[in-house]
């Protein structure tokens, strides 16, 4: 089960940087193996912290225009906003756990 | 099930710490001993390094190459056919003394075995600069697969003479209008073919005898600074992308204080064994071999691990 919903080009200003609550953006593709493993943990976060924060997902392929703004060269590339700037940023594929610490400013 | 409640039913025969080749090959001979073996195989990392390649071509029995992934993905399906219990799981401790091991998951959850079998593998070296770090995932990566899509028409590096060096390489010609190959001596190290399909390639250029001292750029890399390590001079080659793969370090972490180790910091084991300086803990793969590092070779110290496992519960008193 997932909370997250696709975020495009068109839509990011409105789903990301205007939202009310923070926004964990997992920028992903196809292609990569790692982002695969990382988006079910993801998933899990939307459902259980759905209350504190929103989970979306770029599909860098389908959307390079904020892929290349923020400057990603690597992914899975994982990014908190909240009230339209970046809060912090994990890069690669982590556990669960690494998140839940990561973010915790906003998750607990 | 608190711990108290736990009964000497609850002791497993095997559990299997990773899921890279050593670790399902532990498995699906473990599994056909009838040893019912519980593998612990990361969340994120399961499937081992294969996971970030594409064609393997050098693992027997597939004769036209099958991409890592989809290799990885069968041995997972093989060890589960036998009934492994497979859970994507992170482990974080291990008390590998005594007869019986504890070994415990990012959840608190604890399982208990008579023999573990430790394959986890090998983790990426960095060049320990700032800098790398600081710029790690805007322009310094580790993974070609995943990141070689951003650099489309730029002019990239790739750090090392292995054939994980080579294979990035070769890989990234797909999207790069250059790859210089930077080395630290005059000749690779990696595999004849794929020397020479590197060597052989327009695109790739090499800076011989060289190591990075410093990865250049304020919020992204702009270039690196090079050194020569003959007469020691400096100079900047412009890239906008490094990908570093300098070679692997054995993930001993959880073992490291209680397991002997070799000076190399693999996990020591004896002789042609995975029989580990602890009664009943056995590893196998890159964990213990950072010479040959092949999916078939971790695949076979799996299976030498697996037997020795069958071994030692036999002769356990009953």
């Amino acid at each position: 089960m997932s909370n997250a919903k696709d975020v495009t080009d068109a839509s990011f200003g409105t789903d990301v940087l205007s939202a009310e609550k923070p926004v964990i953006v997992d920028f992903w593709a196809e292609w990569c193996g790692p982002c695969r493993k990382l988006g079910p943990i993801l998933d899990e976060i939307s459902v259980e912290y759905s209350e504190k924060v929103d989970v979306v997902k770029v599909n860098v392929d389908d959307n390079p225009a904020i892929a290349a703004e923020y400057g990603i060269t690597s992914i899975p590339a994982v990014y908190l906003f909240q009230g339209g700037e970046v809060k912090s940023t994990v890069i690669g594929a982590k556990p669960k756990q690494f998140f839940e610490k990561e973010f915790s400013d906003v998750l607990s | 099930m608190t711990i108290e409640e736990k009964t000497a039913s609850d002791v497993r025969d095997v559990i299997i710490v990773g899921s890279g080749p050593a670790g399902y090959t532990a498995a699906v001979y473990t599994a056909r001993a009838n040893l019912k073996p519980l593998l612990l195989a990361g969340s994120v990392t399961a499937g081992g390094e294969l996971m970030n390649t594409t064609d393997v071509e050098n693992y027997p029995g597939f004769p036209e190459g099958i991409m890592g992934p989809d290799l990885m993905e069968n041995f997972e399906k093989q060890a589960a056919r036998f009934g492994t219990e497979i859970q994507f799981e992170d482990v974080t401790a291990l008390e590998l003394e005594g007869p019986v091991k504890t070994v415990t998951i990012a959840t608190g959850e604890t399982f208990q075995a008579k023999a573990v079998i430790l394959s986890t593998g090998s983790a990426y070296r960095e060049l320990g600069l700032p800098n790398e770090k600081r710029l790690s995932g805007h322009g310094v990566s580790w993974c070609a697969t995943c990141d070689g899509f951003f650099f489309k028409d730029q002019d990239i590096a790739v750090i090392g003479g292995g054939d994980s060096a080579m294979e990035e390489a070769l890989f990234l010609t797909k999207f790069a209008k250059s790859v210089t190959v930077v080395h630290r001596r005059d000749s690779l190290k990696a595999s004849k073919i794929m020397a020479d399909r590197a060597l052989a390639h327009e695109k790739i250029k090499f800076v011989w005898n060289s190591t990075v001292d410093d990865v250049l750029g304020t919020d992204k890399v702009s270039g690196l600074r090079l050194k020569n390590l003959l007469d020691g001079s400096l100079s900047e080659l412009a890239v906008t992308g490094v990908f570093v793969a300098i070679g692997n370090d054995p993930r001993t972490d959880l073992v490291k204080d209680v397991l002997e180790l070799t000076p190399e910091a693999t996990i020591a084991v004896e002789g042609r064994s995975s029989r580990t300086s602890l009664p009943g803990v056995f590893a196998a793969g890159d964990v213990v071999d950072l010479t040959y590092r092949q999916a078939i070779t971790a695949s076979g110290s799996g299976c030498v691990a697996a037997i020795d496992v069958e071994h030692y519960l036999a002769d356990l008193p009953a």
